[in-house]
């Protein structure tokens, strides 16, 4: 079972090179904040596949906790590629009430 | 097995490192960086040292982006391509790494019960948490109770920085919305 996840790991670690190929060479910004989300998924499996690869699968729920904050730096590169800057006000939270 | 997964891991930071310096995009590069951070955290993972990895991915790929996209806001993202080839840095920040390499050669191997920083109160530690503090993890015994004052002091610092950058940012942007509403 161990050379399961050991193949699992090793293909999940190829993967994260050719998204970070994507991210580092990709010509246009859709590239790049898809490497990075594509990325940030991989970590996540990764860290999974790595509990059960060293007999301690404990860390299962730090993985949900990666997805959250790596979704924080995807909602802030948007927000930058809207609005060119973070700290001004939405057009929802503009609208009257 | 392990072993070659760590290999691949860290073989991986050193490609992020070299590509993110060869970004010409100042954009790309801060969104290059939040990855190259939850890199390092995966890796940190890997060494068993959770609660860095955690404090890697919250700071280094959710702050610091944030920070860095903001300031890319703030100071507009242009930059000076410069062709000229400086040796000299290069001769300089080779030789240092070398001499870092060199001295981690003496190094105690990572987790080496023998070595001095885990024989010095790391016994006493493991031995008398579970009986003095009653906390079954001993890490956070020795981050909550052992060595309180320290996380306090660390807290304190991290809270005034965080009070700086509210004060640099925020006050900017409330400035320039009350100017929109005017």
């Amino acid at each position: 079972m161990i050379v399961v996840y050991a193949i699992t790991a090793l293909l999940i670690i190829l993967g994260m090179f050719i998204a970070m190929a994507r991210g580092l060479r990709g010509p246009t910004l859709y590239d790049r904040i898809l490497a990075v989300n594509a990325f940030g998924s991989l970590t996540v499996l990764m860290i999974a596949v790595l509990g059960f690869l060293m007999g301690r699968p404990e860390f299962l729920d730090i993985a949900l906790v990666y997805v959250l904050i790596n979704f924080i730096g995807t909602i802030a590169v948007l927000k930058f590629f809207e609005y060119q800057d973070l700290g001004r006000q939405s057009s929802y939270s503009r609208r009257p009430k | 097995m392990v072993a070659i997964v760590d290999f691949a891991l860290l073989a991986g930071l050193a490609v992020w490192a070299l590509g993110i310096v060869h970004l010409r995009s100042l954009f790309g590069a801060a969104m290059m960086f939040g990855i190259y951070s939850l890199h390092c955290a995966l890796i940190f993972v890997v060494l068993d040292a959770v609660d860095v990895a955690f404090t890697e991915a919250a700071v280094g790929a959710g702050i610091s982006t944030v920070l860095i996209l903001s300031t890319l806001a703030i100071t507009g993202a242009k930059l000076e391509v410069r062709h000229s080839r400086a040796m000299m840095p290069l001769l300089i920040t080779g030789v240092i790494g070398a001499a870092l390499i060199y001295a981690s050669l003496d190094m105690p191997l990572v987790g080496d019960p023998s070595a001095p920083a885990n024989l010095h109160v790391v016994p006493r530690y493991l031995q008398g948490s579970a009986a003095e503090i009653n906390i079954p993890n001993v890490v956070t015994s020795v981050l909550a109770s052992y060595r309180g004052y320290d996380t306090l002091g660390e807290v304190t610092v991290i809270f005034t920085a965080g009070i700086g950058v509210l004060c640099l940012l925020g006050r900017h942007s409330r400035k320039r919305s009350r100017r929109r509403r005017e």
